[in-house]
């Protein structure tokens, strides 16, 4: 066991300043009405630095910023920006144990998943696009002999990026890394939770990038977000977060006539097959942990596998095994690298999180395990924990259907793979999916016939870049994580060029 | 049927962000992150439609204000009742209490033959 010295003990690998400007124009800038917010860390609840409460004056400077540097930005060669993006992956990753612990402090997930998850693939991530865009070509369509269609790809300029507090790092690097491979200048909010972390990257970048290409704004939404999201200078927004939010920004987009991409949650079945448990050996061990995947990231993500579906035939069997391996999960100080869940982000989601257990008790729903707020003493007795929780239900129960954003899971079973497929698609949501067979053909199937953007065969949580991800029905538009993410920060230019030095002959 | 309710404390919040914003409307959020909360917006700032239900009226001395949600989600929501509550917290999407430190939650029980 290693327990991680908090940020700013002696010892530490990192440290948080007192207090963060706002990042505009490759300089830290004091907010226009000089008004800060106190940050705590979810591990213990206690403040640990103070940010800048961004209005809709910062997002006006960080605009200026930004148009003063897109142009020059979207004239480099694909060459040079790709240079950028592989430099900060690697000082990303020369710096990956401090951005770890910084992440951890922030966010209150466990150093063992930012050092082997967040943080490799915030560096991963800017190296496919740093590829990507080297190979991006064009079209050419010969319309006829003289006539040709020439397609360029050309950025949009500046973009809006609004960006969530589950992963504040790498999900800020999924909307950075193709928003500055295709050659956009970015202003970007940081959720208001967790709205330190991507200062500690910014720092650590900021002499690789030309002043104004990035831009830093925090604040609260109501203050910072809607004023980026709403303002007719920028070209596209990109958001992740819930439906009402989305919806709003889809509204202001529409005054704007500018494109959005969003990501809005999930509800995700993860369904197991009965063939699972034919042998118990690698496999089953293996689905088993599939199962367990819901209390990765304490919940607290858009695919968390928050309903499981079980065949009727193993159910009681698979279910008692799935339930052991939850006890198994180890609760503990978030630096320490053996635990394995740590703090929800915010006291805010630990009682939405308490309020959702209490309804789906209501409702008649079993609970397994957990189903309550935790107490790990000491010091972590201010922060916000949450046992892992399995329920037994029925899927139209609120707890079945709701996005609870917590380490709770939703279990019920199924007859017949006709029953599994309409159980799984009885959701609002459409983002991720988890599908468990032996059999090739029913993992198949089952893949192709649940309507989410992602559905793990065979595994769960996995987050490659070059793995498109996004969803069908309201879990939003576009596609993260792989090339045709750069298709949402570009536009087509068309030159269509005659070489006939003939008249049409229609005047 | 009463639907909605609402508890002292977030009828005190609505008053306070009244007097800041003027007359206020609420739309439940679904999905991730802040999500599954109630959004409290000026009213008219989120453009309902033939695509919501309205739950509701909140009364708070001489004003009212609508709760509204999207009506795919109500019908996963129809045969609860919600109460809306406050706590202390941070985010919000653009919901406008989240600058004061305090969060809107929904509390919620199963609807009872007196609702009705």
């Amino acid at each position: 066991m290693v327990q991680y010295a908090a940020p700013g003990q002696p010892g530490s690998v990192v440290t948080y300043r007192d207090r963060y400007d706002h990042f505009i124009g490759g300089e830290y800038v004091p907010p226009a009405k000089g008004e800060y917010f106190a940050n705590p860390t979810p591990v213990t609840g206690a403040e640990f630095t103070e940010i800048a409460r961004g209005t809709a004056e910062d997002v006006e400077l960080a605009l200026d910023a930004a148009h003063g540097a897109a142009r020059a930005w979207g004239k480099t060669s694909v060459a040079d920006r790709a240079n950028v993006l592989n430099k900060i992956a690697d000082r990303i990753e020369a710096n990956l144990e401090a951005l770890a612990v910084a992440e951890t402090w922030e966010n209150g997930k466990p150093i063992r998943e930012t050092l082997a998850a967040d943080l490799p693939l915030a560096v991963d991530h800017f190296r496919y696009f740093a590829g990507v865009i080297r190979a991006q070509e064009g079209g050419i369509s010969q319309i006829d002999e003289d006539l040709v269609a020439y397609h360029f790809q050309e950025p949009l300029g500046v973009v809006g990026q609004i960006i969530p507090w589950n992963f504040p790092i790498l999900m800020a690097v999924w909307k950075l890394a193709p928003a500055l491979a295709a050659g956009n200048a970015v202003v970007l909010k940081p959720a208001e939770q967790t709205p330190a972390s991507i200062h500690v990257l910014m720092e650590l970048i900021a002499d690789l990038l030309p002043p104004g290409v990035v831009n830093v704004v925090n604040g609260f939404g109501v203050e910072a977000g809607k004023p980026l999201a709403s303002s007719r200078r920028v070209a596209k927004v990109a958001f992740t977060g819930e439906t009402t939010t989305g919806r709003l920004i889809m509204q202001y987009a529409s005054e704007n006539i500018i494109p959005v991409t969003l990501e809005l949650g999930g509800k995700s079945p993860n369904v197991f097959f009965a063939d699972v448990a034919s042998e118990r050996d690698a496999f089953y061990d293996k689905a088993l942990e599939g199962f367990t995947m819901f209390a990765l990231n304490q919940g607290e993500v858009c695919t968390c596998p928050s309903r499981a579906l079980i065949q009727s035939s193993i159910y009681s069997d698979f279910l008692s095994d799935a339930v052991s391996r939850t006890r198994a999960v180890k609760q503990g100080h978030p630096l320490d690298t053996e635990t394995m869940i740590g703090a929800q982000a915010s006291n805010d989601q630990l009682e939405k999180i308490l309020s959702y257990i209490d309804i789906g008790k209501q409702e008649g729903a079993r609970v397994l395990t957990g189903g309550e707020r935790a107490d790990l003493g000491g010091e972590l007795s201010g922060g916000y924990y949450v046992t892992p929780t399995v329920f037994e239900g029925d899927n139209k129960m609120r707890i079945f259907q709701e996005e609870i954003f917590g380490p709770v899971v939703a279990v019920t079973s199924f007859d017949s793979y006709d029953d599994a497929l309409k159980i799984s698609n009885d959701t609002l949501y459409g983002l991720g999916a988890g599908v468990w067979s032996r059999d090739g053909s029913v993992a198949y199937r089952a893949g192709r016939d649940i309507q989410a953007g992602r559905v793990w065969v065979n595994n769960y949580h996995a987050y490659p870049a070059h793995a498109a991800f996004g969803g069908y029905k309201q879990s939003g538009i576009g596609r993260e994580n792989h090339r045709v993410m750069l298709d949402h920060y570009q536009q087509t230019k068309n030159l269509l060029v005659s070489y006939s030095p003939n008249a049409l002959g229609f005047f | 049927m009463a639907r909605v309710a609402l508890t002292p404390e977030a009828a005190e919040l609505l008053r306070r962000l009244r007097a800041s914003h003027g007359d206020l409307m609420f739309h439940q959020s679904g999905g991730c992150c802040d999500g599954s909360a109630p959004m409290c917006y000026p009213a008219g700032e989120f453009r309902t439609g033939t695509s919501d239900v309205h739950l509701g009226d909140l009364e708070v001395d001489s004003f009212v204000v609508p709760v509204w949600m999207s009506a795919a989600q109500f019908e996963y929501w129809s045969h609860t009742h919600l109460t809306i509550d406050v706590v202390p917290g941070r985010g919000s999407g653009f919901s406008l209490e989240a600058p004061l430190g305090m969060r809107f939650l929904v509390r919620s029980r199963l609807l009872e033959v007196g609702d009705h």
